[in-house]
């Protein structure tokens, strides 16, 4: 059965605060059991408290998929682009590394990409997420457009995403402010932006450090 | 015709034929090839055609090319093929012989494909050589109670027809049924009790090799009962049903599941690029500048993505999208769309900036093992 072309995954990175909630929910989903297949990260631990959750965002053009040397990895009619196919997958790391999001992981002991498939056990029947069913503040929502419009009347959706000169359409959307009139989010635009919370009126714990470098 | 395709095609012409030389060889000019075996002849004459042909038009994918040049490659190299034989070696038996990765990821799974694989490894290991003619048994003349198998038309050592040898051997399509048998009922059952299963397969892809897998074995194992208990009672109707199900197989054999037999040594390319990768230079993330990969994949990486039509160059200080590590991709998309909201920082930050950090690893978030470590840091 497919996902109904009328729910959606929204995300709000913003709205993150990370409790990881859905970390814990998403060990329980039944296509990859116990592994959580969301990636929560800080952006900058030591500066900021801003917490990013990340879910598979299903590209209408997958790289991971087209990058598959064993063509592992499949998009199923209903937009959903899946876990690798387990007789398929040679470990072979491409996906992981092409990827524009960062979203698959390998696991190494069983020569497997796993990554988020949209809790297609339960999206398939008409269920929400483990992740988007736990998020107490909505950073991960999955619902209709009329639900999203109404919880959040100055944001809009935008799927359409910027990577150089690479352009990526998602069936996931992401929040953007109503405001901001722009047709695709430049994701290479904020290679210098610091994490929210971390500008110069709140760094004083960072005063007199040295400045954060690879080490 | 595209290029890919009249390669794929040629090659799928030259093994074919060559695998017709081969038959006409191997059975001494037909001599011991049986008339009555033609059907499985020419259907496996076509699943060698279909085969070929897919695997040739697979090679020729962008990623796929890259990795089997690179796997030749790297195995070929010069003083290293000692330890390469080595590796070979043993990717071979823990791989393909006892199927380690996959116990690991579960214990039953495991146990079901064991079963499954030698069961049809044991059976096409006896099945194609007598289809083809290339084994068949004669009595020896001065020992009408002696058999001796006859391999490519050379004699091989005899034995008694009544040992425990000759039942072994006789009965050996006989064992593989059960084998496969065993397999495919776990396989069924994991099919229909496990959800996760459940809500991602297909029954072409997924329950349709099964179904044909158990017919083979099962109408196989009733040819025994037939002749061994029942005096040859529905025989004939049996021997056709088998050999159906058995062509079906093969006709289906390079566009199913079961094509990815073929597809799986690839791994073993995959794990000579992995040993080089592991002891060659890292690429440095062009935010953060922690080590993530190796330079040599990220750049083959840049060269699939291109001939895939990606355009991920960039013509900021970046210079490709794909020298960014997996946590700093992650981080940019929300920085980006947190800049959205509250306009760009005014303070431009400095490259490298901090790696981002698993919120809590603890909660089984973190990486999946040392190869995901890897990926995304030192």
């Amino acid at each position: 059965m497919p996902v109904p072309e009328s729910h959606e995954f929204f995300i709000d990175p913003r709205r993150c605060i990370g409790c990881n909630a859905c970390v814990q929910a998403c060990t329980e989903c039944d296509t990859h059991k116990g592994h959580a297949m969301i990636q929560l990260d800080y952006v900058d631990r030591g500066a900021s408290p801003q917490t990013v959750p990340v879910v598979c965002m299903h590209c209408d053009s997958p790289t991971c998929a087209e990058v598959c040397p064993a063509d592992a990895i499949k998009r199923t009619g209903d937009g959903v682009v899946q876990t690798a196919r387990k007789p398929r997958c040679i470990g072979c790391n491409n996906c992981v590394l092409a990827c524009p999001f960062g979203v698959p992981k390998m696991s190494t002991g069983m020569n497997l990409m796993m990554k988020c498939d949209m809790c297609y056990d339960r999206t398939s029947i008409g269920k929400k997420p483990m992740c988007a069913s736990v998020c107490p503040s909505q950073a991960l929502f999955f619902g209709t457009r009329e639900e999203m419009a109404r919880l959040r009347p100055a944001s809009r959706v935008l799927n359409v995403f910027r990577f150089g000169n690479q352009t990526i359409t998602t069936r996931v959307n992401m929040l953007v402010p109503g405001q901001a009139f722009v047709e695709s989010l430049d994701v290479l635009s904020a290679l210098h932006e610091p994490a929210a919370g971390n500008d110069a009126a709140e760094n004083v714990l960072l005063d007199g450090m040295e400045a954060p470098h690879a080490g | 015709m595209h290029r890919e395709v009249r390669n794929a095609a040629a090659w799928a012409g030259l093994l074919t034929l060559a695998l017709g030389a081969l038959i006409v060889a191997g059975s001494r000019s037909l001599a011991h090839f049986d008339a009555a075996l033609v059907a499985y002849t020419f259907a496996s004459l076509f699943a060698v055609f279909g085969i070929t042909y897919r695997y040739a038009i697979w090679l020729q994918r962008p990623p796929t090319a890259v990795y089997w040049r690179r796997g030749f490659e790297l195995f070929l190299r010069r003083g290293h093929l000692g330890s390469n034989l080595r590796l070979l070696v043993t990717r071979l038996v823990s791989d393909f012989g006892t199927n380690a990765f996959i116990w690991k990821r579960d214990k039953l799974r495991g146990l079901t494909h064991m079963l499954l694989m030698w069961g049809c490894v044991l059976a096409a290991a006896i099945t194609f050589p007598l289809v083809f003619g290339w084994l068949h048994f004669e009595a020896m003349p001065d020992r009408p109670d002696w058999y001796r198998p006859v391999v490519f038309g050379f004699a091989t050592p005899a034995f008694p027809v009544r040992s425990l040898v000759a039942f072994l051997i006789f009965h050996g399509l006989v064992w593989s049924a059960f084998l496969v048998m065993g397999g495919v009922m776990l396989a069924m059952r994991r099919r229909m009790r496990d959800e996760g299963a459940a809500a991602v397969q297909f029954f072409a892809e997924d329950m349709l090799p099964l179904i044909l897998l158990f017919a083979v074995s099962l109408s196989g194992l009733l040819l025994t009962v037939s002749y061994t208990w029942l005096a040859g009672y529905g025989y004939e109707f049996l021997a056709l049903f088998h050999a159906i199900t058995v062509i079906v197989t093969l006709l289906w054999l390079p566009f199913g599941k079961l094509f990815h037999v073929f597809q799986r040594p690839a791994q073993l390319g995959v794990a000579f690029y992995k040993d080089v990768a592991a002891r060659s230079e890292p690429a440095s993330c062009a935010r953060c500048g922690h080590a993530f990969a190796s330079r040599m994949h990220v750049r083959d990486l840049e060269t699939v993505e291109a001939a895939l039509g990606y355009r991920y160059d960039d013509p900021g200080e970046v210079g490709h999208y794909q020298r960014i590590c997996p946590r700093c991709r992650r981080a940019l998309v929300a920085l980006a769309q947190a800049a959205l909201a509250r306009g760009p920082s005014s303070r431009r930050a400095a490259l490298p900036a901090p790696m981002p950090s698993y919120a809590n690893p603890g909660l089984g978030e973190g990486p999946l093992g040392s190869e995901d470590r890897d990926n995304f840091h030192p």
